[in-house]
């Protein structure tokens, strides 16, 4: 996904382009959920909102049920997004003010194909399902409170009866009680309704506890794709490891206990990225062949994928037996990883 | 630590008058802060917890807002005390680091600039040119690179990370003897939420200076602080050591707080123990205990406040407000392997 750099007062003329999500493969499983962690300006919003067709990648293909829908035009979307839908970051702003709750659940029900006169026992069913009262389908968003507006987001998404549910950090603009409720609240509905989620954080322990699989992305690129348990347990990636460092345990003694090597600095300007590997500036691993060459896209066992030239967790046998994944990135180099 | 307090909060009360009535925000809080000490205040929205320490550096002052109890610091009444001493202890003696650094700056002075203004406003005897000295001195210990040529820059040129360490440094251009960060890594990703706590502990190591964290994140409260106040609905519900919190909490909302948080250090749960219903209005909070309503182990008793006191005769300080007996606490609060507030379904006998 590439997005033009704009520089002028009153004309804008580009300056420059973003690739802010470069070359990224990866499949989603029906009745999977697939978590995508990274840092702010990662891509990992611009990759969702791509999936989701709200933005036109610059080249590549996305397969929906065997469809492509890259290029599909608003009416050949329109059925793909009664099975696709999305859920907003902040509830506040994703939801029109004006509007009141069934008249929110009710374009999509009608969109369903709901007739008019069930579209009331539909929303008050939607909004039982979500645990909000049905009688309250009648208030405007400004009279609930922050989670109960998100679970309002998720009615209206629910609302299509879609397959698939795109969530752009659902909850981290909640209260950590309310954040476990709407946790809980997803992962009933998805065991009742079979849903597949793609769900987008920046808290690790909320992607762990929703995701069977995680992409971890860096700067538009992954590095490092794997099963959520496998991910914790032994990352490859020394940027992955450098991310769970980084949160803290609410566990005093745990906490004191485990080492913590914090990495320094910041991601660089997506602008002008780093040459190599894009997390050499800040990797305490990095050595010239970093500098130099983008590092493959490897997949080891288990279906496990890091992109780094010196994997951590993995033995000389696993790294011998590992090959070079075919969804690996074109610019990135030949080199195999190398065994410490 | 020193024998006495660097400050002081004594049943500290602050309520405002609305157009549809009376909202107690703070409701008889009381604590003290050493030097060098990081105190943790946690809630979640609505707790009271940044009225509490706003109310302290007098930020919610109005014509309809009323304050009671007192806040010794130094001596000195925080609360009785008039706008103009305020104003000499804001920033010199206490200061504050906020959430969003972006709309803490002011985007049109140069960083340089802002930080200058600040040593100057305390101390008008330094002069511009050792004030700038001073200023690329404690950008350069907050951890800045090149500090001389970024004082030059505008907030808009630093990044959410590095805009946060300006306003660390700001705070710390007057050599504070106490230190209010009201949810300082909120906004910040988890790498450089990581290296602003180090920060903040570093330098309270080095300077003495006490820390008052609002925050509402566990695991933050269990990398930095000593002590811990959990408020709720305007209230402390629950107040002692960072030990004696996490390993054997007293009131049910922090059980409840522990159980759900996701924990990258153990197994995964099926679902997690959350707690139920939403935090009361503050106009009209529930009678007795103000937790009564999402408490699945509320008895006829919570209709009654229950005092903030010791209840537990080897942990003088661990003080709470819940009736309930420790040890009946202690089976109470075991969900599965962890801490956590049993479902209401479960809590049936």
């Amino acid at each position: 996904m590439l997005f033009p750099v704009k520089a002028g007062l009153l004309i804008d003329r580009p300056v420059g382009q973003v690739h802010a999500v470069d070359d990224v493969t990866f499949q989603l499983k029906e009745g999977e959920t697939l978590g995508i962690v990274g840092e702010s300006g990662c891509g990992k919003t611009t990759l969702i909102r791509t999936l989701v067709r709200l933005l036109t990648p610059t080249a590549g293909t996305i397969r929906f049920r065997d469809q492509d829908i890259t290029n599909a035009n608003r009416k050949g979307l329109e059925p793909i997004r009664r099975e696709m839908q999305m859920v907003f970051q902040d509830p506040q702003a994703s939801l029109n003010p004006r509007k009141r709750v069934i008249q929110i659940l009710g374009g999509p029900l009608r969109m369903r194909g709901v007739p008019r006169d069930h579209i009331e026992s539909e929303a008050r069913e939607l909004l039982g399902r979500v645990g909000l009262q049905p009688e309250h389908m009648n208030r405007f968003p400004h009279e609930f409170s922050g989670g109960q507006r998100q679970r309002i987001g998720i009615a209206r998404a629910l609302a299509v009866d879609p397959r698939l549910v795109l969530l752009d950090e659902p909850v981290s603009a909640l209260d950590v009680s309310i954040q476990a409720q709407v946790i809980n609240l997803l992962d009933e509905l998805q065991d009742e309704l079979h849903l597949s989620y793609v769900f987008v954080a920046h808290d690790l322990g909320v992607v762990r506890h929703v995701s069977d699989r995680i992409l971890v992305m860096y700067l538009g690129k992954l590095v490092e794709v794997s099963s959520a348990e496998e991910l914790y347990d032994k990352p490859i990636h020394p940027y992955t490891s450098a991310l769970l460092a980084a949160i803290p345990i609410p566990d005093p003694e745990e906490n004191r206990a485990r080492e913590r090597p914090i990495v320094s600095g910041e991601p660089p300007n997506p602008v002008s990225p780093p040459s190599g590997c894009r997390f050499h500036p800040r990797c305490s691993r990095a050595t010239e062949v970093c500098r130099q060459v983008e590092p493959q896209l490897t997949q080891y066992a288990n279906g496990h994928l890091a992109a780094c030239h010196h994997p951590q967790h993995v033995s000389a046998e696993e790294i011998a037996a590992a090959a070079r994944s075919p969804t690996s990135p074109l610019s990135s180099g030949e080199q195999a990883p190398a065994a410490d | 630590m020193a024998d006495e307090p660097l400050l002081k909060v004594e049943d500290l009360r602050v309520s405002f008058t609305t157009e549809e009535g009376v909202v107690h925000a703070v409701d008889g809080v009381s604590f003290t802060v050493g030097a060098g000490e990081v105190l943790a205040i946690v809630g979640e929205s609505g707790s009271g917890k940044s009225v509490t320490v706003m109310s302290l550096m007098g930020l919610t002052r109005g014509p309809n807002a009323r304050f009671e109890g007192r806040a010794l610091f130094e001596g000195r009444d925080l609360i009785a005390a008039s706008d103009a001493e305020l104003r000499k202890v804001r920033g010199a003696e206490i200061a504050m680091v906020f959430q969003d650094p972006m709309s803490s700056l002011d985007p049109v002075y140069r960083i340089g600039h802002q930080i200058v203004e600040q040593i100057r406003a305390h101390e008008p005897d330094v002069s511009k040119a050792q004030a700038y000295d001073r200023a690329a001195e404690l950008m350069e210990r907050v951890g800045i690179p090149r500090a001389g040529d970024r004082l030059r820059s505008y907030p808009h040129e630093f990044s959410g990370g590095m805009r946060q360490r300006v306003m660390i440094a700001m705070a710390l251009s007057n050599s504070p003897q106490l230190l209010i960060a009201d949810e300082p890594t909120t906004a910040l990703d988890v790498t450089i939420q990581a290296q602003i706590l180090d920060e903040l502990r570093r330098l309270s190591a080095e300077t003495g200076a006490g820390i008052i964290l609002v925050t509402h994140d566990l695991g933050v409260v269990a990398d930095i602080a000593d002590r811990i106040v959990v408020m709720y609905a305007g209230r402390v519900v629950e107040q002692g050591s960072l030990d004696e919190l996490f390993y054997d909490p007293q009131h049910p909302y922090t059980w409840g707080l522990l159980g759900s948080i996701t924990r990258i250090d153990r197994d995964r749960t099926q679902r997690l123990p959350a707690i139920p219903g939403l935090p009361p209005s503050l106009l009209t909070p529930p009678e007795g205990c103000h937790f009564r309503p999402r408490c699945p182990h509320a008895f006829e008793r919570c209709i009654e406040v229950p005092g903030l006191e010791a209840r537990l005769p080897q942990a003088p300080e661990h003080i709470d407000r819940c009736w309930l007996e420790p040890e009946r606490k202690r089976e109470l609060r075991q969900v599965g392997d962890q801490i956590g507030l049993a479902s209401p379904e479960s809590v049936g006998s």
